[in-house]
């Protein structure tokens, strides 16, 4: 019991992580079309700020909290300025921007190490998030469940503006169809920014997240890109409901699997129930009618 | 050691050529040991263009300043410069000052190779100092065999080698694992789990503790390998946890380890009641997982900062004074160090550079260094070296809880081992 328990767990855990990892990516190639290769880097930033925020405040619940705003906002400004400079100047040409934004992201990785230098860097989990709850048997850390909440807020606040703000409903707008939202005065390109800003911006904030679990270095977004673009696809493009439900389904998935096997092992039947899936619905879970990427 | 890096390798674009590589060099440079190949070696090698008859005379020191071994390499460069700095002061070597040739070998094995020929064939040097992953090494090896050149590699790593052309002065299985688990069973340890990541020196080094355990009557109640960078450890620790061992053998590298220590004092355990003994983590390693997390786990090494010696006092008041006082000095560095002193040794007992001659003076030299008096073994090429098990602290230094009675001689192939007879 305690084992399905902590397994079911863990798998919700990694689907939260996955989840926030990916959601900003929902939004700049779920939505935009945009393959940005950059976007781990924008995770690999909120992680660094959470340290520098660590640095200059002290380790505590309030430093946790700035960091969660602050990350936010470093990530965002950074994929503003990446779409006003470059991402802009190549809409169409979606290879392109594959490679540069691959460039823009080991130019990230080597500016974060000559920064901070290459070995990780430790940032220290506030107390009330240190050691963990019995459940059923099971212990289960603090800072999963912190994470696990984080996920759900982040989903839940996201999906609500996409709905209700005004600013909300331009994204979708010119998601949908670009020329008549044109038409009926929303500036896409003023739209473009803010849909990478927030998206950019969701990336610093998993980047906060995941110093709470894993390593503050500058490989950290490297380690959960490709995982994200899964995500992504497996839930269908410009889904967010599709993100939420591959990204769970995703780490329930790897954690029974490599439960009764190991790590490597759950790793490809993972990939290749993501490859049957695909190959069967291309379209990932769902789909929608949007400005397509092709 | 493999790829003992703080970071992943970057992209399975990397990974696999490294991996293609690695394989290749493992086949073919199986069964080279010192002595089987002596007379085949030489015969071919042209002539040594090593020129001593100046007031100089040139040594390679050849480590990644670049790429993702490049943290941990230029330590190692660091202390090789100390070291030179330091006999130079006190007079040279045969009397000639030493003058150091450095290269960068990119953290790519078949650039160690391409620059420890051109440090060999046009820079003319005595000796190499340098390399840190087995790929490295492996990759340089035929270079220097070829050649009939020198190589000190100051990294312990996973044994089973010897050429009659390096000189390994970092531990081999018998001088850390080993103690280890000598230590572990004295404790009173039955049963172990092992954690470590997916390549040669994790599975080499489990395959020996398997060996090991089976004649010590140690149950292995778990072997779990994680993909290299690998972040996520909940799945690992929540099986650990179940299996309930008295101990962890812990062979995970770089970021990996930071994640798994993390889960690990998260989901409750302790040092107390599973104590997790790593083989790659030192003093460096231990600020980015944060000493907080990993304050009472046990680490198996020859040399910490901590060692009280009048040699390591000497030696971490001037690495501290040239590098900077908030650096930690490690085994690695360490080992490297030594070695610079034991060519020296080995030269000056010879009276002469020439490769040959330096082999033929090497065994029984020695040197008193940080970590304790060594020996070269003119057999095999190692050298020994006493084992330590420290107790990582909360200010991040490492302290010795046991260490071997006497320096422990090198056995690379564990060949005084009953239970390794199947290992080779």
């Amino acid at each position: 019991m305690d084992v399905v328990v902590g397994q079911l767990f863990t798998g919700l855990s990694i689907g939260s992580i996955l989840l926030l990892a990916a959601l900003g990516l929902s939004l700049t190639f779920g939505q935009m079309g945009v393959v940005n290769m950059a976007h781990g880097e924008f995770i690999m930033a909120g992680s660094y700020t959470a340290y520098v925020v660590q640095q200059v405040t002290s380790a505590g619940g309030a430093s946790l909290l700035i960091s969660l705003v602050a990350g936010f906002l470093v990530g965002g400004l950074m994929g503003a300025l990446l779409e006003v400079t470059l991402i802009r100047r190549m809409y169409h040409r979606p290879l392109d921007t594959l490679l540069v934004t691959f460039g823009v992201g080991l130019i990230l990785q080597q500016l974060a190490r000559d920064i901070f230098g290459a070995p990780a860097v430790n940032v220290v989990a506030p107390d009330f998030l240190s050691g963990g709850v019995d459940v059923l048997g099971a212990v289960i850390p603090k800072t999963r469940i912190f994470i696990l909440v984080l996920a759900i807020a982040a989903v839940s606040i996201l999906a609500l503006a996409m709905k209700t703000t005004p600013m909300g409903r331009r994204i979708r707008a010119v998601v949908q169809n670009r020329d008549l939202a044109e038409t009926s005065g929303i500036s896409s390109r003023r739209t473009d920014i803010s849909t990478f800003f927030i998206g950019s911006g969701l990336a610093g904030v998993a980047g906060v997240a995941l110093t709470l679990v894993g390593s503050t270095s500058s490989t950290v977004g490297q380690s959960y890109l490709i995982d994200a673009f899964l995500v992504v696809v497996v839930g269908g493009l410009g889904q967010i409901k599709g993100a939420v439900i591959a990204a769970f389904a995703l780490g329930i998935l790897n954690s029974f699997v490599e439960y009764s096997t190991t790590a490597s092992v759950a790793k490809v039947v993972v990939f290749v129930l993501i490859v049957a899936f695909l190959q069967a619905r291309p379209q990932g879970l769902f789909a929608v009618k949007t400005r397509s990427l092709v | 050691m493999e790829a003992r890096s703080r970071r992943p390798l970057r992209s399975p674009l990397v990974v696999t050529p490294a991996l293609i590589a690695v394989v290749g060099l493992t086949l073919s440079a199986c069964g080279a040991r010192a002595g089987d190949a002596s007379e085949s070696g030489a015969a071919g090698a042209p002539a040594s263009c090593v020129d001593t008859s100046g007031d100089t005379v040139k040594i390679g020191s050849l480590n990644s300043l670049s790429g993702t071994m490049a943290i941990s390499e230029v330590t190692v460069r660091d202390s090789i410069a100390l070291a030179v700095e330091q006999i130079n002061a006190s007079g040279g070597v045969l009397g000639k000052q030493l003058q150091i040739v450095a290269e960068d070998g990119a953290s790519e094995p078949t650039i160690f190779a391409e620059k420890a020929d051109k440090l060999i064939s046009s820079d003319c040097v005595a000796a190499v100092f340098g390399g840190w992953t087995s790929s490295s090494r492996k990759a340089m090896l035929p270079v220097f065999e070829d050649n009939d050149a020198l190589l000190y590699y100051p990294v312990q790593y996973e044994g089973l080698e010897a050429s009659k052309n390096i000189f390994y002065t970092g531990a081999t299985t018998n001088q850390q694992i080993v103690p280890a688990l000598d230590y572990l069973k004295e404790k009173g340890v039955k049963s172990l789990y092992l954690v470590g990541s997916d390549y040669v020196f994790p599975q080499t080094a489990n395959r020996e503790i398997r060996a090991y355990a089976e004649a010590n009557g140690i149950e292995i109640r778990g072997e779990d390998y994680t993909p290299l960078g690998s972040t996520d450890f909940s799945t690992i620790v929540n099986k650990v946890r179940s299996a309930d061992a008295d101990a962890v053998f812990n062979t995970l590298n770089g970021d990996s380890n930071v994640a798994f220590f993390r889960e690990y004092t998260n989901a409750g355990l302790t040092a107390a009641d599973m104590p997790v003994v790593s083989v790659s983590i030192a003093e460096e390693e231990v600020a980015g997982i944060g000493a907080q997390n990993i304050a009472g786990q046990l680490t198996a090494w020859n040399y910490y900062q901590t060692v009280d010696s009048p040699e390591n006092t000497a030696f971490v008041e001037a690495y501290k004074a040239k590098y900077g006082q908030n650096k930690p000095t490690s085994d690695p560095m360490e080992a490297a160090y030594t070695s610079v002193h034991l060519w020296k040794n080995t030269v000056e007992k010879a009276g002469s550079f020439a490769v040959p001659d330096v082999r033929a003076a090497a065994d029984g030299v020695s040197f008193d260094a940080p970590e304790g008096t060594v020996v070269v073994d003119g057999d095999n090429h190692h050298i020994s070296k006493t084992a330590r098990i420290g107790e990582i602290r909360p200010d991040g230094l490492i302290y010795t809880v046991w260490e071997s009675p006497a320096p422990i001689e090198p056995d690379p192939f564990l060949e005084s081992y009953d239970w390794a007879g199947d290992l080779n």
